[in-house]
């Protein structure tokens, strides 16, 4: 594992491994992601980056006989000892999915979810947060004179930035997202990459996503994971043009997966 | 040849079709002429004595309102003790309970439970509450044995209505850092609200036509009085129908109260229904997805 990002580390994971029941889904997993960077997983389908990528905010814990072994540090800390407040972890650790998930309720309820919970009342405070989120997930101008209106009257991609600003609402310091704009067309695409590009000055980002062009336009670094393992990391511009593993350059160029 | 198997299937589409649609008919068609016949000879009977004075000469004259309260009593009863534990055991064993072999079986016992006969409750229901708890025949032992019948349906409906709620949602809130309660509280059981009503729906038809249960359990063949407690006696609509039709001396003679009071007891069950469905159509106005 070659590498030595210049800037700070804000996760880290030393010998990362997943088990669902008794299959391994990660293999010792050691990497170092950089804050205030934006770093994408590649590989293809069932390599173990949405596994990975759910290990960093404890998602998979939900998910049932589930086995976390290894180390997955967040600023240094371990994130899997046991008095970890899952819900504190949870509000710093963002997540967007890859199916845009808004909830039944209108626009404005679904950006102030997060921070009810966590405690916001105060309306002000809250019709703060929910411009200054939609204007960061770029959404503000189209949905400001409509802000009662259900969130599933808005287009799929109108949905997945507004996943954006509900997740960016409880003012988190990473953002996890998992093939965000899989599901969207051309155009809502390149608006979510270019939103990416935006947050990336206040947040750490980790993305997971199968589409290459993607990853080398928005991606400061990446991750090549393949059945379970890293096979590489490293800076986007190195991993994309001159690979040090065979592996990574076959997927890359569209040989395999 | 083409044409021929072409015209072979439609042939089979079309008899398929119409036996399905004959069938459906004719159920239709069954239950449109027994409620018509209740409504016709139902009506001559009400009055307003009948509505609201007491049994007289054996229930062959007066009234029926000691029956009317007594099975709304039921009904509020039953449904106020079965939905909550019928809502949080669903909650139980679709949220929170690991989805291994013990809740295959509980869910099964649960579904067995839904076919237990109605007597078997009223028996249970005799021995339980009535005589181990003391609570007498009584509007109390009444209702919960009524709960214990319809628990089994409210439990099911409402664990289906919990089922449909997408995983995504749940996962959405979680992931904000809301806690599992939270997420159920605020992301889960508003959706899941209409369905649930769905099976209390169902529970209150149950526990308003019944008769075994509340024959062994609450049931007075004539009171004079109304109930003042919950560990009085009431009379009931099905065991007083049940009465005029079988232990009156002049079963005939008395045919236009049975008709009445089937009718009222048909009233009671669908105006009960109608306020669930109503509140099931707020809550499913509210929350569009």
């Amino acid at each position: 594992m070659v590498m030595s990002p210049q800037t700070p580390t804000k996760i880290e994971t030393l010998g990362l491994e997943v088990f669902y029941d008794t299959q391994q889904a990660l293999f010792g997993i050691d990497t170092v992601i950089p804050s205030n960077q934006v770093t994408a997983l590649i590989g293809p389908s069932g390599c173990g980056k949405s596994t990975y990528l759910r290990s960093l905010n404890r998602m998979n814990d939900i998910i049932e006989n589930t086995q976390v072994k290894g180390i997955v540090k967040i600023d240094g800390t371990d994130i899997y000892t046991n008095g970890t407040d899952l819900a504190d972890l949870r509000r710093r650790v963002g997540m967007v999915f890859q199916k845009s998930n808004p909830f039944p309720k209108s626009i404005y309820e679904n950006v102030v979810y997060g921070p009810k919970i966590h405690g916001v009342k105060d309306r002000q405070t809250l019709d703060e947060l929910v411009e200054t989120s939609l204007i960061g997930a770029g959404l503000w101008s189209e949905v400001k004179d409509r802000l009662d209106k259900s969130a599933l009257e808005l287009s799929g991609g109108q949905q997945q930035r507004l996943c954006i600003a509900r997740a960016l609402a409880v003012e988190p310091e990473i953002l996890l997202m998992d093939e965000p704009a899989s599901a969207l067309d051309p155009k809502s695409t390149a608006r979510i990459e270019d939103l990416i590009g935006e947050l990336r000055v206040n947040y750490t980002i980790v993305i997971v996503t199968h589409n290459m062009q993607q990853a080398a336009r928005v991606s400061d670094f990446t991750a090549f994971f393949y059945e379970g393992h890293l096979i590489e990391f490293g800076d986007t511009q190195t991993i994309f043009t001159k690979p040090l593993n065979q592996q990574t350059e076959d997927y890359i160029t569209g040989r395999f997966g | 040849m083409n044409a021929f198997r072409q015209n072979h299937t439609t042939i089979q589409d079309t008899v398929i079709r119409w036996s399905m649609r004959f069938f459906t008919y004719a159920i239709v068609l069954g239950v449109g002429y027994i409620l018509f016949d209740i409504i016709v000879k139902g009506i001559p009977a009400i009055n307003w004595e009948f509505l609201t004075g007491f049994p007289r000469r054996g229930g062959s004259e007066g009234g029926i309102l000691p029956a009317i309260l007594g099975t709304t009593y039921l009904i509020l009863g039953s449904i106020g003790v079965a939905l909550p534990l019928g809502m949080a055991s669903a909650l139980y064993l679709s949220e929170y309970a690991s989805q291994g072999r013990l809740n295959r079986m509980i869910r099964l016992a649960i579904i067995t439970l839904a076919g237990v006969p109605s007597i078997v409750f009223g028996l249970f229901g005799l021995g339980m509450f009535v005589l181990f708890f003391d609570f007498g025949t009584s509007i109390l032992s009444g209702s919960l044995t009524l709960a214990f019948m319809i628990l089994p349906t409210i439990i099911v409906s409402s664990e289906e209505a919990l089922r449909a709620v997408p995983q995504a949602l749940r996962e959405g809130s979680l992931a904000l850092g809301a806690t599992r309660w939270q997420t159920i509280y605020k992301n889960v059981l508003p959706y899941a609200l209409p369905g649930m009503f769905t099976g209390s729906i169902l529970g209150i038809g149950r526990a308003a036509g019944e008769t075994a249960p509340i024959l062994l359990t609450v049931a007075a063949f004539y009171l004079p009085i109304l109930p003042t407690s919950i560990f009085d006696q009431v009379m009931a609509l099905p065991y007083h129908l049940y009465i005029l039709a079988t232990q009156h001396p002049d079963t005939q003679k008395v045919l236009p109260l049975q008709y009445g009071t089937a009718l009222v007891l048909l009233f009671l069950v669908t105006g009960f229904n109608l306020i669930a469905i109503f509140l099931r159509m707020r809550f499913r106005k509210k929350y569009k997805w």
